[in-house]
């Protein structure tokens, strides 16, 4: 059923790519083949694989329970907020507090999660800042 | 022997101070990223791309540093296999059959010494293979043209699934994505902008780095996340080692054994489609129905089973590298993310590669040599350091791993919108996992996809419109030939290998449970 799920939104997103390809602006220095045409076969081709797999589904993989699927999106919020304030807070504070969350959430105990978010974070930050003086995100503090 | 002064040449240029040392912290960290299950070298390289472009390394040194992470990950794999019956990655799960009970006999350090000393000659004389295979290839490679060239993307996509695909229709789906990804961005050639919707994020395409630290690195920690509970460590009783020198005669056992199956790992590693899993598996089974024909030693700790499939592995590694360079068309995830690395630093690989910047290829190769002598150092008497790595528990370590690929993106570009993709990535990865839907496809997609397009249009061109062309020479008849062959051979083949395998690891499974 997953697969046939699956093709089904792989179906849709190769008609919507088609369209997309129909849409773009063609110049007056338009080579013989264009920028439509392999955009088209690629689309083409998306569409016959996503049929293929509604046709021809596999097994039903091994989907994690309920809460696992909540693990998963609740570690990319996480990411994602991490990636959208990074700048704002600072690389030390923002990694430190992902550090954690994701070892937490991976079996650590929370008392030591927060050492090991910190501990992660400060490490990072001597290595690849101060030794390797890469550029990481400045927060209000400066680090 | 005009090639063994090009390669003189590349040594001397190989040897600086700074080179040395990216060497030896390349071989030092592949290691360890190889001995951490889960994490194999294509996780590795993807991880420290970003971060060798952040420090502004020049090509030759960034090359030096990220093939040593390659060859320093394949050694790396098999020391979590043998003591821990975990294979680091796909490529040692055969390590996994003889290199467990040899160690459960008390021999963990001979078992890990031998298979080092394996792995060091299967790398070795495959890197010679390379040295002189690479450069006959280019001469044919000369001989394309852009209609070839189309037909050589095509074989490359058609044979990616490999031997081992379970399903052909999922590997072209996941072609398909990559390439689509490729689209974006503004076209090359007439600077029409292509499925950008107005957001001026895409107007340079999706970043590869940026997809590719996603889809290998942080699926991974996702994948790590749903299954926490069957976290991995090893206890401090499993990493005792133990005496590290085999006896003599031992290693002698192996000499033949060894000869055998660097060319089946070679041949395994040239040939588009089937790689270092497909190389270390025929190196044991084969070298089963040689020396073993009764079935009576290979699994219970075979000296000879430890060695077949790390020569396996790691020659076909270094066979890998021959299509990479002078085709310009990667076999494995790993050779497709150094294919992304030399694009990155606009350097193109294939025939011209050679003869415009043969520096760059021979000061690679001789440091594939270097790196090659330095692990075998490393894995040998200092191996205790990296057995060790396997004390942290995954739970720690992972997400170190996911917050060193951050870095490395962050920095490169400064971009918050770069990482929070790479975590879109990141998931899309993980889904496509689980479904089993091939990665590396996406992945060489993204990064083919436009040369491809390219290549298309310029062939259109020359042949005013006319698509024979694509089938107009012997050359091209030849590669759809053999992108056929390959498309459909594990359709036909695929599940009797993969049926094999399965039968083989259970088979001593149950004997090492009894």
């Amino acid at each position: 059923m997953s697969d046939r799920i699956f093709g089904g939104v792989g179906l849709a997103l190769a008609i919507f790519y088609i369209w997309a390809a129909s849409t773009i602006k063609l110049t007056f220095m338009v080579d013989l083949v264009g920028p439509r045409t392999f955009p088209y076969i690629i689309g083409a081709g998306l569409a016959l694989t996503s049929v293929y797999m509604m046709i021809r589904p596999d097994d039903e993989p091994d989907w994690p329970s309920a809460g696992g699927v909540m693990e998963i999106l609740a570690a990319t919020v996480v990411m994602l907020l991490y990636g959208r304030f990074l700048p704002e807070v600072g690389f030390i504070v923002s990694t430190a507090l992902a550090t954690a969350y994701l070892t937490w959430r991976l079996g650590t105990l929370p008392q030591w999660s927060v050492v090991v978010g910190a501990s992660t974070s400060v490490g990072i930050y001597i290595v690849f800042h101060l030794i390797l003086g890469l550029s990481l995100a400045k927060g209000p503090l400066g680090f | 022997m005009e090639t063994l002064s090009l390669l003189a040449g590349g040594f001397a240029l190989a040897f600086t101070a700074q080179n040395l040392m990216l060497a030896l912290i390349g071989c030092f960290i592949g290691t360890i990223v190889g001995a951490l299950p889960g994490l194999g070298p294509s996780n590795g390289v993807a991880i420290l791309i970003p971060i060798a472009f952040s420090l502004g390394l020049g090509p030759i040194p960034s090359l030096i540093l990220l093939c040593s992470v390659y060859y320093g990950a394949l050694y790396g794999s098999r020391i979590s296999a043998i003591l821990l019956n975990i294979p680091g990655d796909d490529a040692a799960m055969m390590t996994c059959l003889d290199g467990h009970p040899m160690a459960q006999k008390g021999m963990p350090g001979q078992a890990l010494t031998l298979s080092a000393i394996a792995s060091f000659v299967g790398a070795f004389i495959a890197t010679w293979g390379l040295v002189f295979l690479a450069p006959q290839l280019v001469k044919i490679a000369l001989l394309f043209g852009p209609a070839e060239y189309f037909v050589l993307y095509v074989m490359a996509f058609a044979t990616l699934g490999g031997i081992m695909s379970n399903n052909q229709g999922k590997a072209l789906f996941a072609v398909a994505v990559g390439l689509a990804i490729a689209m974006v961005g503004s076209d090359s050639q007439t600077g029409s902008q292509r499925f950008t919707f107005g957001q001026i994020y895409l107007f340079d395409g999706v970043s590869f780095l940026v997809a590719v630290v996603g889809l290998f690195a942080l699926s991974e920690v996702f994948y790590f996340l749903e299954k926490h509970h069957s976290g991995t460590r090893g206890d401090a009783k499993q990493m005792k080692i133990g005496k590290l020198m085999p006896k003599w005669s031992t290693i002698k056992s192996c000499i033949p054994t060894m000869g055998r199956t660097t060319v089946i790992g070679f041949i395994c590693g040239v040939l588009p489609g089937s790689g270092a899993t497909l190389g270390s598996f025929l190196s044991y089974s084969l070298e089963k129905a040689t020396v073993d024909r009764d079935g009576k030693s290979f699994g219970t700790g075979d000296p000879r089973g430890v060695v077949a499939p790390e020569v396996g592995n790691n020659a076909a590694a270094g066979g890998s590298l021959v299509p990479m360079l002078s085709l310009g068309i990667p076999g494995s995830g790993t050779t497709a993310i150094l294919l992304a690395l030399l694009l990155q630093l606009n350097i193109t690989p294939g025939p011209l590669l050679f003869s415009k910047n043969p520096d760059i290829v021979w000061s690679l190769i001789a440091s594939l040599f270097i790196a090659n002598v330095m692990l075998l150092v490393m894995n040998v008497p200092l191996v205790g350091i990296f057995t060790r790595v396997l004390l942290v528990p995954t739970r720690i370590m992972m997400p170190i791993v996911a917050m060193i690929s951050v870095v490395g993106v962050y920095s490169l570009s400064g971009s918050t919108v770069d990482v929070m993709t790479m975590v879109g990535f990141g998931l899309l990865g993980w889904l496509f996992r689980k479904l089993d839907v091939p990665i590396v496809p996406i992945i060489l997609g993204i990064l083919l996809g436009n040369e491809m397009e390219v290549n298309l249009r310029r062939a259109m061109t020359i042949s005013d419109g006319e698509w024979s062309i694509l089938v107009g020479s012997p050359l091209a008849i030849i590669l759809w030939a053999i992108a056929i062959t390959g498309f459909l051979l594990p359709v036909i083949l695929g599940r009797r290998v993969k049926k094999r395998m399965a039968a083989e690891l259970n088979e001593t499974n149950a004997a090492s449970d009894t």
